[in-house]
């Protein structure tokens, strides 16, 4: 199963663990360092599955996901918001944006696979 | 490379040091009351960043104490806290506290616990009691699930397997509008039931509208799924856990007794159960086609202002927020060996084409030859890639500013004091090396400061200052030279004091006549230490002499300036590199010499007319009006004897301190040229006014003089200063 993903993450570690924790399972990753990046690099990207940070600097994960779902070709790609935080109003909010779900950090790599693939197939 | 964990780990810790500057930086304007709503999300994001990565790493003493700090800043974010000093003073040191963690974490050291569980208790009154122990992270929890091969999903009315009583559950799945908004897809939860154990999924098509009427918006389909498995029923659960509140969930523990209905609906399906495994999984992706098929009427209807509406946002944000992007450069880390041996590599490069030019022009080719040109051109290029280099190692010092800044809270705390630290200039670059070695001397005389510089609180009131002590940390590039400055606004040097001290330790004569710059240096001496009571703070053992050690090993210069009731300012002049030098290559009693080009501010020929004697031994020069002093270079590092006759000598006007000059008698200017500084090992003995070496274009070894210290020392001294006795070429 070769998915591809958008990690958006504002930190350079959880970066590089998403992508250690994705390459070796056969995922294809993309990173971005926030939400008006990742907003770019999606530009030229059809991922299977986005995975977003919420706390970063100039465009949050609330932000980006609005950003993306906004766009029509994007209006289905499932978004999981990976976060440290697991506040049911965060995910309240985070849904309302249209996150299809999420992952707590600090997350275990077989669990973010499973995941990825409950939400993308 | 090796371990791919072990290499994000350490670059996690990197990540934090950088981290912990922005945080830093966030704290300070937040102190200074400048602070907006960003600025609290920066600090808040720093710390969520270190924790987010300290938990993945398992570093729990980490998470747990950046937890309870995000906690407080995020009470602050939210608005149920506000700012007051206290609390800033609590950030200040919880953010100390955390980069403690944050390296010994990094080193595998002992976490200082007691601190860390006093700094939470604070921490935690702000928040009051509510908050003390919720939340323990929670998690996903996903089954684990093989590849699904048969994606029986079933259609219309079908019901299969059912032979035997089992433990499972019904469970009724009714998908809402905003469950496809979100992104889900409920075959794909419907896979993940599967792999909890064999299901029965049966589609309800009742609501199923005429073709006509269909809304291709609204879902209409739901699911009864049976499923058989004794996993328990928050396993069940967690697949729907995207989707809770976006379907109407309802989901029933069979307790394994046989239940009626699947049997009387099986032998209508045992027949054909083969095909139909097949078929309904075709045709339930077709009633879930709305989901797929609503983009297509949708995009017609949402085109037109579609466009302006994801335009705005997109544009207008990255222009609100261009600050904060024309700060974030992209950057490359690099191993600070490699860039050592490249610095090493353009040295030799230095040397080598010194080495050339030299040969060229002994070789008696004309300088308008074209290997003549070319060598100019090669000269042109080594400078540009040695500049390159340099800049690759400069750092602003602002990360050195801010350690000091953290010295200066915990020692104003320890001895009671209300300090404020200024700092300035803290984008100035400087070589990095040079910073590294700059933190130890900068922390000494920063704990001086504040210990004995700044008069106690009440002292202050009583002489009409603000209660609060000022220590004013700055950084400048001044002619070819980086020059920091530590000042505070205390009493001043207690001369009196000082100078007693020196004769009860038996540093100075009793009758010793001192002036009032002599007395302040009289604090550089070996051994000297005002303090009346050895507090734990500048007390440790370290004197100035260390720090002036210090300073002269990076080829800087250290000097007091104090002022009774206003303060004192300790000046450390520095090289803005270790590597390289612009020099002024003479000759002295045939010996080659090099002089800092940055420090001869003229050269000139003495003659009958401007040469002038004040008394025996001190000779003047008269330029342009002015008297500066004169030495022989040769004499004063012990070369020769007092020459007879200065006249038609050469000389270079040196600038020394803070406008000060002085003249200095050479035999003769060879060249001037960029040198490679080499330093000089610790076995020699440290000769006043020799910075270090240098191997010049022959191969010959120069050594690389201070002039300003040679001239203080003449002007201090009567005799030549000795030779280094060691030094063997």
């Amino acid at each position: 199963m070769n998915l591809e993903v958008l990690a958006v993450d504002d930190s350079r570690t959880m970066r590089d663990m998403i992508r250690l924790a994705l390459e070796p399972a056969g995922f294809t990753v993309h990173t971005a360092d926030d939400g008006i990046h990742g907003v770019e690099v999606l530009g030229g990207l059809a991922p299977d599955v986005i995975i977003t940070d919420i706390n970063m600097p100039r465009m949050d994960g609330f932000g980006f996901i609005d950003a993306v779902r906004e766009q029509n070709k994007h209006r289905t790609t499932p978004i999981l918001v990976l976060t440290t935080e697991a506040a049911p109003e965060l995910k309240a909010r985070a849904r309302e944006a249209g996150a299809t779900g999420w992952i707590v950090k600090p997350f275990d790599p077989a669990k973010l696979i499973k995941a990825l693939q409950m939400v993308a197939g | 490379m090796s371990d791919p964990m072990a290499e994000i780990k350490a670059s996690f810790f990197i990540e934090c040091e950088e981290l912990l500057e922005a945080m830093q930086d966030g704290l300070e304007e937040l102190d200074s009351g400048e602070s907006d709503i960003e600025t609290i999300n920066v600090v808040f994001r720093a710390v969520h960043s270190i924790k987010g990565g300290a938990g993945a790493f398992g570093l729990e003493g980490l998470v747990r104490f950046a937890h309870r700090y995000e906690t407080v800043m995020d009470a602050i974010r939210s608005g149920t806290l506000s700012i007051d000093p206290d609390l800033m003073k609590v950030f200040f040191r919880a953010a100390d506290h955390l980069s403690d963690l944050v390296r010994v974490s990094r080193d595998d050291g002992e976490l200082p616990v007691a601190e860390g569980e006093a700094l939470i208790a604070e921490l935690n009154a702000y928040l009051g009691a509510e908050e003390e122990d919720e939340e323990e992270e929670e998690d996903i929890e996903f089954q684990p699930m093989g590849l699904a091969l048969e994606l029986d999903l079933g259609g219309d009315d079908v019901t299969m397997d059912a032979d035997l009583p089992k433990p499972g559950f019904t469970i009724t799945f009714a998908p809402e509008a905003e469950l496809f908004d979100t992104g889900n897809e409920p075959f794909l939860i419907m896979r993940a039931l599967q792999e909890l154990g064999p299901c029965d999924i049966v589609c309800n098509t009742e609501k199923l509208p005429e073709l006509s009427t269909l809304s291709a918006e609204i879902p209409y389909l739901s699911w009864t799924i049976t499923l058989t498995s004794d996993v328990d029923k928050d396993e069940v659960l967690s697949v729907f856990e995207f989707v809770e509140g976006l379907c109407v969930l309802n989901i029933e523990q069979n307790s394994g007794v046989l239940e009626l209905p699947p049997l009387d609906d099986m032998p209508d399906t045992m027949d054909d159960e083969p095909s139909e495994e097949q078929e309904p999984a075709e045709e339930a992706s077709s009633p879930e086609k709305p989901n797929g098929a609503l983009e297509v009427p949708d995009m017609k209807k949402e085109e037109p202002q579609a466009a302006p509406k994801a335009a705005s946002p997109k544009e207008t944000k990255p222009a609100a927020n261009q600050q904060a992007a024309s700060t974030a450069k992209s950057v490359v880390r690099v191993d600070l060996d490699r860039i050592e041996r490249l610095v090493n590599l353009v040295g030799e490069l230095v040397i080598n084409q010194a080495m050339l030019s030299q040969s060229l022009e002994s070789a008696g080719l004309s300088p308008h030859s074209d290997a003549m040109n070319g060598l100019e051109e090669f000269q042109r290029l080594t400078r540009d890639i040695q500049d390159s280099v340099m800049m690759i190692r400069a750092q602003p010092v602002k990360s050195l500013f801010q350690r000091m800044s953290r010295i200066v809270r915990e020692s104003s705390a320890a001895v009671g004091k209300d300090v404020r630290l200024v700092t300035e200039g803290e984008y100035t670059e400087v070589d990095k090396t040079v910073i590294e070695r700059l933190a130890d001397p900068l922390t000494h005389m920063i704990r001086n400061a504040v210990d004995h510089g700044l008069e106690e609180t009440e002292k202050r009131v009583a002489s009409g200052k603000t209660p609060q002590g000022q220590v004013r940390l700055s950084a400048a590039h001044r002619s070819g030279r980086v020059v920091i400055e530590i000042s505070d606004d205390g009493a001043g040097i207690n001369r009196p004091r000082v100078h007693q001290i020196a004769i009860d330790k038996g540093l100075i004569p009793a009758d010793a006549v001192l002036s009032d710059s002599d007395i302040d240096n009289l604090l550089f001496l070996p051994g000297f230490s005002t303090a009346q009571v050895v507090s734990d703070l500048s007390g440790r053992g370290v004197g100035m002499d260390v720090v002036r050690t210090a300073i002269q090993a990076l080829g800087g210069r250290i000097t007091i300036n104090s002022v009774p009731d206003e303060g004192t300012t300790f000046s450390i002049s520095l090289p803005l590199t270790l590597a390289v030098l612009d020099g002024m290559v003479v000759n002295v009693a045939s010996e080659t010499l090099v002089l800092p080009l940055n420090v001869v501010v003229e050269t000139l020929t003495l003659d009958q007319d401007n040469l002038d004697q004040v008394r025996p031994g001190l000779d003047v020069v008269r330029v342009r009006g002015d008297f500066v002093p004169l030495f022989d270079l040769g004499q004063q590092l012990g070369y020769r004897e007092r020459l007879d006759d200065y006249v038609n000598s050469v000389v270079l006007l040196i600038a020394h301190e803070e406008g000060h000059r002085a003249a200095l008698i050479v035999d003769e200017i060879q060249d001037q040229r960029q040198v490679v500084i080499k330093g000089l090992d610790e076995s020699f003995y440290r000769a006043p006014g020799i910075a270090a070496a240098t191997i010049l274009g022959d191969g010959q070894i120069a050594l690389i003089l201070d002039p300003s210290d040679i001239i203080s020392h003449a002007l201090s001294q009567t005799g030549p200063i000795t030779m280094p006795q060691q030094l063997e070429a």
